[in-house]
């Protein structure tokens, strides 16, 4: 319990107190914080519209990441609990591949298959498919591609382990009883996984929104995420306190929505006992 | 925001790391990006001194001003740094004066390198490299050669969406400011918004905003025109010949990377011998044939192969002709308004 303790404590607790403390003091001329005078005013820049709309248009590609995880994820997952008993462990080996290639390279592949003069648009202008190349990186498709690629594989994980705990004789009790197929699915099997929706969705998101190495590399820097602006805050502007104070708000979100997702699995987990 | 919270982890760490070190007197700690200086200088360094170098390497200069700031320069005796960087640094008081007297070396650099916006006289830092910010292109893609920042804000229509600009918010905005004939450090308002709305018309004709890899999407024929440092440009000129540069004629701003030696050096005598060191002829001549940047250090490049002024036309830029050009100052206070319009453009769609 102790070094668990002290590990969150020192890794979590203290740097989320700095954080939350620097918000509320100002960038001194040069640079660093200027402790002289504590300060509101980063709360009240954090409310300007142009802060918002970066929120917003943040959270709006991180759901559409979600969304589109879990239509990929969702079908995957339940294939792989229907396969036989033997192959699950290799498929959930082989959806969990990509996570021993570091991120950045991950990325970077994407670039070289998507490029105006990448792999992708070379083959279909060979094959008379298309003239021009398709516009298929820098921009918000692109964006929305990396995230889902990278992330599909939680909602993968987390559904998959629902569907297990999941007692077999519900859906078979409910074909018996002469419900078809998508009946079965939609009555007794999805409410009875939502707890790993709703977790693989939380993964989802939370990893977006806060994201902006894909905005930066697959966006080509033409889309701003929540994550360039902090990123940005704290690297280029070297303005701490405002970087501290977008931080701030962005933990505040991910928390709530943590805290949604707990209470939806425990009511979830309650119905089925 | 989990890079936000390494960055503060870092300095928190550095902090405590920077009061439990000891004091080593014939060692010397510098900080430099990696790659930046030849691999074996700390060999070279310690036959021709006999004192140890230590190399720390930073990946931009926020990062090592990050590092600085939280400890007080406390464990480092020399870093290099750009110059507004290295101007920053000096008001806020963590840096040791220069004693000419204990760099002779000096004598090595061109005289207008000791002219330099930010520090006349070499007070408080030494250029190591300077250079221009300009267009790169294909001759053999762009229809008409560019000449002018316009060419870049306004493409024509044969290279719209395949140009770039750099993301680096102050050069950047540079681009702007130089097009429209203003300071590159210009910070009030007016000049903010005129600027902030060519550059919003400008990010619709944009393949990407790239300061890492523009030169190989030139090579690769992803982009056709891009803005560039000039050594930058120079790695897509050694590829491919059909690559060119050109400092626009409104002109460009002058970068300095330089070399400060902190308050807090436990050994500014050996920061001083090994600052002589970098500044021999050998050690200038490295920059030029590996980075490809201009150095301030004349001895240096005297001693460059001639064919490289030709093929790199950035090389033959005369030192007088550089010093015309604004260099980019630290903005202050200012900060706040720029970085804000800077983040209008980045948001802008």
């Amino acid at each position: 319990m102790a070094p668990g303790v002290l590990w969150l404590l020192g890794l979590m607790v203290v740097p989320c107190l700095l954080i939350f403390l620097l918000a509320f003091f100002e960038r001194g001329t040069y640079g660093g914080i200027d402790w002289n005078a504590p300060t509101l005013e980063n709360l009240k820049r954090a409310a300007d519209p142009l802060y918002l709309t970066i929120f917003w248009d943040s959270a709006r590609i991180a759901l559409l990441a979600t969304i589109l995880a879990l239509l990929i994820g969702y079908p995957a997952a339940y294939a792989i609990s229907k396969a036989q008993e033997k192959h699950q462990t290799a498929l959930l080996f082989l959806a969990m591949l990509p996570f021993w290639t570091n991120y950045l390279i991950r990325t970077y592949a994407w670039i070289v298959l998507l490029n105006p003069a990448g792999l992708i648009n070379t083959q279909l202008m060979y094959l008379g498919l298309v003239k021009e190349p398709l516009p298929l990186l820098y921009n918000e498709f692109a964006v929305v591609l990396g995230l889902v690629y990278n992330y599909t594989p939680f909602v993968i994980l987390a559904v998959f382990s629902s569907l297990q705990r999941m007692d077999p004789s519900l859906p078979e009790a409910s074909r018996d009883l002469g419900a078809g197929a998508w009946t079965t699915f939609y009555r007794i099997t999805l409410p009875l996984t939502a707890a790993g929706v709703a977790a693989g969705a939380a993964f989802v998101f939370v990893l977006s929104i806060g994201n902006f190495i894909t905005p930066d590399l697959l966006g080509g820097g033409k889309l701003q995420m929540v994550g360039n602006l902090i990123y940005d805050q704290f690297l280029t502007a070297r303005d701490w306190p405002f970087g501290a104070t977008l931080s701030g708000l962005l933990i505040a979100i991910m928390m709530i929505l943590l805290f949604a997702q707990a209470v939806a699995a425990n009511r979830a987990g309650g119905r089925h006992a | 925001m989990f890079k936000s919270i390494r960055t503060m982890t870092a300095a928190f760490a550095f902090g405590l790391l920077a009061t439990v070190s000891t004091a080593l007197a014939d060692k010397v700690v510098v900080s430099n990006w990696d790659g930046y200086m030849p691999k074996d200088m700390a060999e070279k360094f310690k036959a021709a001194t006999g004192l140890d170098l230590e190399v720390a390497v930073h990946a931009t200069n926020e990062e090592i001003m990050g590092k600085v700031t939280a400890s007080g320069g406390e464990g480092f005796d020399v870093l290099f740094v750009s110059s507004p960087f290295a101007e920053a640094l000096n008001k806020l008081q963590l840096l040791t004066p220069i004693d000419p007297a204990k760099i002779p070396n000096l004598k090595n650099l061109y005289p207008e390198a000791t002219q330099l916006q930010h520090d006349p006289g070499n007070t408080f830092s030494v250029p190591y490299a300077w250079g221009t910010t300009g267009l790169c292109y294909r001759s053999d893609v762009v229809k008409t050669e560019p000449t002018s920042w316009n060419d870049l804000l306004t493409p024509a229509d044969d290279i719209k969406g395949k140009t770039t600009m750099l993301a680096t918010d102050r050069w950047l905005m540079a681009a702007g400011f130089l097009a429209g004939g203003m300071s590159v450090n210009t910070a009030d308002q007016a000049s903010l918004d005129k600027v902030r709305d060519q550059l919003i018309a400008t990010k619709k004709t944009l393949l990407a905003y790239d300061d890492t890899t523009f030169y190989s999407k030139l090579v690769s024929g992803e982009a056709a025109l891009v803005h560039a440092w000039d050594g930058w440009c120079n790695y897509g000129i050694a590829e491919n010949d059909k690559i060119k540069y050109v400092v626009p004629k409104e002109g460009s701003d002058l970068w300095v990377d330089t070399m400060v030696i902190t308050k807090a050096a436990k050994n500014p005598d050996g920061a001083a011998k090994f600052i002589d060191f970098v500044l021999s002829a050998d050690n200038g001549k490295w920059v030029v044939e590996n980075i490809m940047y201009k150095t301030p250090n004349k001895a240096g490049m005297d001693a460059i192969d001639k064919s490289m002024l030709e093929k790199y036309p950035n090389m033959a830029i005369a030192p007088a002709d550089l010093l015309k050009y604004e260099q980019l100052r630290d903005l202050g206070d200012g900060m706040k308004a720029f970085s804000k319009t800077v983040s209008e453009i980045m948001a802008a769609k």
